[in-house]
């Protein structure tokens, strides 16, 4: 593979970030001015660069294999000494796949938005971090380094932190926003750190030159940066342990959950791991310590989905269960890095789709989150209904729709490497079907339990086309990719791929998978279509309650994290008052006391001041006979 | 043009600002407030004028060097010149002093002292503070280090808050003793450099030169080192910082944590291991530890600090631990991140102050955070503002800060691998702490005694708008530091004879083709 | 001629003149004991004058004699006016100068 420089169209590949960048600044720094129009700004942007995005890939397609790696160097960014990074763009099969993914969905969910946040009155700031979320996530993909990564990486952060907090006034969504933000900070300490060790370890945090040398340096080395890159990625895609953050990020505007917390963002850990394939390939403990985290989360996610009433947070629990799988391929490694994007791919746009519809009942139910408030909405919101219900077959992973390609393929991988790890991938699907149809179940079936004051109807046309277009893509894009794209041979040479043979025969391995999602819907039928759902929710077990609580996870950071912070942070506080600064003034204390009573002496009668004098000059005189004596 | 004397130049037009705004018409306020500004602006196009003719890859060590005799009797000298660090702390301060002038334009109103009095105090400073940064003559540089006390004290202790005298008399009394050590360092290397080469000098290239024993070495450093440690201010000698910012006016903050403490971490790269290289190399270990202490200590600190101004004064001081840090690593990449941090730290501190400043103004003086509360929904731009300096003192990758911080962090890593590690781990802790302050006065529901909260004015704004532009501009395109700074750190590498680490797997060439992932 | 004689009666003036000062109440007294030491001094530096042949000594003695009037001047000056308000030349009364 060739590092090719950027020549012709591709001369343009800046303007992907430059132009959402100045559609965020515009709107960012115009105030209130661009209300009226500042939205509409905000979606050309989007759309113009993904229309430069589809250019792009029509361009590529027409290069041969090798040719297909396009570097762009702006200047010289960071340098002394021996270190040097560039601002530089790289531009091949990988981040090609991830612009279109981020500048597509991103337009539907601009083009969403208009409609969602007609009534906002901060709406062009809205549309203004949405650019800015999308031009960071454009640059954390196209970085031809792991430091520009790193900006692109925070600058999500920030615009995550910016639209989870976005109505501020709730002291709930300033909480979240936060939050998130600061969980992803250690994972950030994760990046910094790796990339440290890259440049003290090969001299440069360039992707080819890191690669490049990859094989030379030590198992141990290349672990550790493994291990770090997997922390980083724990925090950016909400992973065991540094998960807790997405279920409070739901606080944002629904289009935000849509985009961020489930579509692109919330990725770019599977990115970064898929990305640094090379260290994955030789350090296995690293690979394999990301199949584990994987596989918690996998559960963990699932079990959270099957107890949340609120629809958001179901659909949460549901993503952090979905990335799981796609981390579970990245960490297979060469048999799975493909099907890692491919089903990143997939979700994108129906989790895309399913918050989009979930948006869709909430706007049409006065923002009521609570899915036992829901039922029987089939009727009244018929095409939000129809793009959900290909969401669902798509999550859950029914034929043809487009995530049972993908997953297929990575529980399919998952058996390649063993039977454990398939087994676990295949009884994970079984509860998603469970979740996934008991959310449908509450949310469109079932008897009406709505509030009195509400009146469902359905959404306006500019929410309801990016609905139906990622319906659309929930059912035809796994196809497409698969047997028209050549999804395998199209990235293959970027993170490499290869095939295990398996002890039964591909059919056997779908056929088992497929009986256990439908037995897990159809539990989720019966438990919640065919029995009445309770307004109030019931007390459950204890799992349920566990779920409910997130399994704990803000109670564990509270216990192992939170309170000892604050504990050192209220003793710090005391040692620095008491103890340094009072030695500081302690000091100052003692000089003022010898010099309040020093200064007793001075009475004020002449008399004794002559008579010291005296008998200072007697002193001096006698000093001086005994000396010369 | 290089015979010109700049530096003279720009360190008294500040000087002569001042007499004229102090023999201006006492009840005319807003003409003296516009002649300071004015004099401020001069000196900012001088400096930028001489930026402009500096040449960084000079084989000269100090440029625009001029040298006038002072006190032959003791061979000191007024010797003023510029290398690159000291050339962008310079322009550091020159652009400091105009946003703090527009940005604290009310500041002094209602104080017990006059207000032109105060803008003449901050000329004066400004006067001294490019002659701190310039003076080659170790002698010059103490008389600068200590006269510029005196405008802070009066700043502080007629200006400030209910606590002021107590606040002035602490920073004065701290820093003078830590001044008297380092006199009597200063004396002592006048005395050793009188026996080395018989004639005494306290010229500073004369000094590097010098092959002093490192015994003495290790004794003079610890009077410079405790003077630089106090004005930094590094743990523990910090507990005059965060009275001091507690109750000085924010302006005043800006040039005291923004400007004058730099110098302390200035004198540490310049005189500390540039003059006394064994006894630096020496006591690093020492000085590490303190510095990463600080680091989390400071951090520690400000996450249960209510009054705003004490908070950023503790994660200032968490900041120059991780300043501190870079230039006792000897990396090269470390020292260069130290000082684009400093800058960097300048700007986000001036930032943070002059906003707050304009929060205080608005709730009758009070930078309590449980004074506010929702201001965003209020004031927008001015709860923009300060995210943005906010997220500048947390080292937001886009952001200068990041890169200096990224750098010293580095630097750290490739010399010590587990301080640099521990080091990064305080990255969560300054985004702990600068989140909290955003959330408690920005976020949440509005606090009812901010209903009704001007957003910024016009001068307002214009204050901020630099230092948020040079936060981002530099952040995303630094050459214009590094061409300056790396030089001068290369120069500094040499003199103190170490080199950078080896990698372990260095890349002679960039290869032009690789495996990629097709293995 | 032995200098020595008129270093005992200088020793002797200005003890005497020293105990008056320390064990004197009355201002116009401590200030003639004042005078007393004073010129016990003058004496000596003329002796020694004498003694060495030379008129420095007899200089500084001049020097002395106007320096004690001009004290004389000020002094009671202040003596008259501590007098005046307090109705008294005590000199332990006044002692408001003090910590």
């Amino acid at each position: 593979m060739t590092v090719m420089p950027a020549e012709g169209l591709f001369s343009l590949m800046w303007l992907l970030i430059a132009l959402p960048l100045a559609g965020a600044a515009i709107l960012l720094f115009t105030g209130r001015r661009s209300n009226a129009w500042g939205p509409y700004l905000g979606v050309f942007t989007v759309c113009a660069s993904a229309v430069l995005g589809v250019l792009l890939l029509i361009q590529m397609m027409g290069l041969p294999t090798e040719e297909r790696t396009i570097t762009q160097v702006a200047y010289q960014w960071v340098f002394i000494g021996n270190f040097s990074v560039d601002l530089a763009f790289q531009l091949d099969q990988l981040s090609m796949v991830f612009i279109l993914l981020i500048t597509i969905v991103g337009s539907l969910i601009h083009i969403y938005s208009l409609g969602y946040m007609a009534h906002d009155p901060d709406k062009r700031k809205f549309f203004g971090y949405l650019n800015l979320f999308v031009a960071a996530m454009l640059l954390l993909v196209m970085a031809n380094n792991y430091l520009l990564l790193y900006v692109g990486w925070e600058g999500v952060g920030v615009a995550s932190y910016l639209l989870i907090g976005f109505w501020q006034y709730k002291r709930s969504a300033a909480t979240a926003a936060k939050k998130a933000f600061i969980i992803n900070r250690v994972g950030d300490v994760g990046l910094s750190l790796a990339i440290m060790l890259m440049f003290v370890t090969f001299g440069s945090v360039t992707f080819s030159d890191v690669f490049g040398s990859a094989t030379q340096a030590s198992e141990g080395t290349l672990t550790a940066i493994g291990l770090l890159l997997l922390l980083a990625a724990a925090g950016k895609s909400a992973q065991f342990p540094l998960q807790a953050w997405l279920l409070d990020a739901m606080e944002g505007p629904t289009p935000v959950s849509a985009l961020i917390h489930a579509a692109t963002m919330v990725t770019a850990g599977v990115y970064l791991i898929a990305r640094s394939n090379v260290i994955y390939n030789n350090a296995e403990i690293a690979a394999m310590a990301v199949i584990i985290v994987a596989l918690i989360t996998i559960f963990m996610g699932a079990i959270i989905g099957s107890a949340k009433d609120d629809i958001k947070k179901a659909l949460a629990g549901s993503t952090m269960s979905q990335i799981g799988y796609m981390m579970l391929a990245v960490g297979l490694g060469p048999i799975g890095y493909v099907f890692a994007i491919f089903h990143l791919l997939t979700h994108g746009v129906f989790k895309a789709g399913l918050f989009l519809g979930a948006g869709s009942v909430m706007h049409g139910m006065n923002d009521n989150v609570n899915m036992r408030r829901y039922g029987a909405l089939r009727s009244v919101m018929v095409i939000t209904f129809i793009t959900f219900m290909a969401g669902y077959l798509a999550i859950i992973g029914i034929p043809p729709f487009s995530g049972f390609w993908s997953k297929d393929e990575i529980i399919h991988a998952a058996f390649e490497r063993g039977w454990f790890i398939g087994g676990a991938a295949v009884l994970a699907a079984g509860i998603t079907g469970f979740y996934m149809t008991r959310m449908v179940a509450m949310t469109f079936f079932g008897k009406k339990r709505w509030e009195t004051d509400a009146h469902p109807h359905e959404s306006p046309a500019v929410m309801t086309i990016p609905l139906i277009i990622l319906g659309l893509g929930s059912t035809f894009l796994g196809m497409a990719l698969l047997f028209w794209g050549d999804i395998e041979g199209w990235l293959e040479p970027v993170v490499g791929y290869e095939s295990e043979p398996t002890p039964l025969p591909t059919s056997a391995y779908i056929g088992i998978t497929l009986a256990f999602v439908i037995a897990g819907s159809i539990i989720g039928w019966i438990t919640y279509a065919r029995r009445e759902v309770p307004i109030e929710a019931p007390q459950g077990n204890w799992l349920t309650r566990a779920a409910r609580k997130d399994l704990y996870g803000d109670a564990v950071n509270y216990a192992l994290v939170v309170a000892p912070t604050n504990y050192a942070a209220r003793a710090l506080v005391w040692f620095d008052s008491r103890i340094v600064d009072g030695c500081v003034n302690g000091s100052a204390a003692i000089v003022g006391g010898l010099s309040g009573r020093m200064r007793r002496t001075q009475s004020g009668f002449i008399r004794s001041y002559a008579l010291s004098m005296v008998g200072g000059a007697v002193l001096v005189l006698l000093a001086l006979v005994l000396v010369r004596i | 043009m290089n015979t010109y004397p700049w530096l003279t130049t720009m360190a008294l037009l500040p000087l002569v600002g001042s007499v004229i705004v102090v023999l201006l018409p006492k009840h005319n306020t807003k003409l003296a407030k516009s002649v300071a500004l004015a004099f401020s602006l001069a000196t900012l196009l001088t400096v930028i004028a001489m930026a402009l003719n500096f040449e960084p890859d000079s084989q000269e060590v100090f440029q625009f060097a001029e040298s006038y005799t002072w006190i032959p009797a003791f061979g000191i000298n007024f010797s003023l010149g510029v290398d690159g660090i000291a050339l962008v702390l310079i322009a550091l301060a020159a652009t400091l002093v105009p946003v703090v002038i527009l940005g604290g334009w009310n500041e002094a109103l209602g104080s017990q002292g006059s207000v032109k009095g105060y803008f003449a105090l901050i000329l004066v400073l400004e006067s001294l503070m490019i002659g701190v940064f310039a003076a080659t003559d170790v002698f010059l540089f103490y008389v600068f280090f200590e006269a510029m006390l005196i405008p802070v004290y009066f700043m502080i202790g007629r200006y400030g808050g209910p606590q002021r005298s107590y606040a002035a008399v602490k920073f004065l009394i701290y820093s003078l003793v830590g001044g008297l050590f380092m006199l009597a360092a200063v004396i002592g290397l006048y005395v050793v450099s009188a026996q080395i080469t018989g004639t005494g000098t306290f010229d500073f290239t004369t000094l590097v030169g010098l092959d002093i024993d490192p015994d003495i070495q290790k004794l003079l450093f610890l009077g410079f080192f405790f003077a630089f440690a106090i004005k930094a201010p590094l743990w523990p000698f910090h507990t005059w910082l965060p009275d001091a910012a507690g109750q000085a006016q924010p302006g005043t903050s800006v040039l005291l944590i923004g400007v004058l403490d730099k110098v302390g971490t200035f004198g540490m790269i310049r005189y500390c291991l540039e003059i006394f290289p064994a006894a630096s190399t020496f006591y690093a270990p020492v000085v590490i530890a303190i510095a990463v202490i600080g680091i989390f200590y400071g951090g520690f600190l400000a996450l249960k600090q209510t009054d705003m101004r004490r908070l950023f004064a503790y994660s200032s001081m968490s900041h120059f631990g991780i300043i501190t840090l870079g230039i006792f690593v000897f990396t090269s990449i470390g020292q260069s991140g130290s000082v684009i941090y400093m800058v960097a730290h300048g700007l986000s501190t001036a930032g943070l102050f002059i906003a707050a400043g304009y929060l205080m103004a608005r709730r009758g003086g009070s930078a309590q955070l449980s004074s506010f509360g929702g201001v965003n929904k209020v004031a927008p731009v001015l709860a923009g503002f300060f995210l943005i300096a906010a997220l500048s003192s947390l080292a937001l990758p886009g952001m200068v800060s990041f890169i200096g911080e990224f750098m010293v962090l580095l630097g750290a890593f490739q010399q010590y691998m587990w301080v640099g590690a521990i080091a990064t781990v305080g990255i969560v802790l300054t985004a702990a702490y600068v989140l909290r302050v955003y959330q408690k006065s920005m976020t949440g529901p509005l606090n009812p005694e901010c209903e009704g909260m001007k957003d910024l004015n016009g001068r307002e704004i214009t204050a901020l708008v630099p230092i948020a532009a040079l936060i981002l501009v530099l952040g995303v395109f630094p050459a214009p530091l590094l061409n300056v700074i790396n030089p001068a750190v290369d120069r500094l590498m040499t003199t103190v004879g170490v080199t950078d680490p080896e990698v372990t797997y260095p890349i002679l060439s960039v290869p032009a083709s690789n495996e990629g992932g097709s293995e | 001629m032995d200098p020595i004689y008129y270093i005992y009666l200088a020793t002797l003036l200005f003890s005497i003149g020293a105990i008056g000062v320390l064990v004197r109440r009355n201002a116009i007294i401590v200030f003639m004991s004042v005078e007393l030491m004073l010129n016990a001094a003058n004496l000596v530096f003329v002796a020694f004058a004498r003694m060495n042949g030379n008129l420095d000594g007899q200089t500084v003695a001049f020097f002395v004699m106007v320096v004690a009037a001009a004290e004389v001047v000020v002094g009671l000056a202040i003596i008259v006016q501590v007098f005046r308000t307090r109705q008294s030349a005590s000199i332990d009364e006044p002692n408001l100068l003090k910590y």
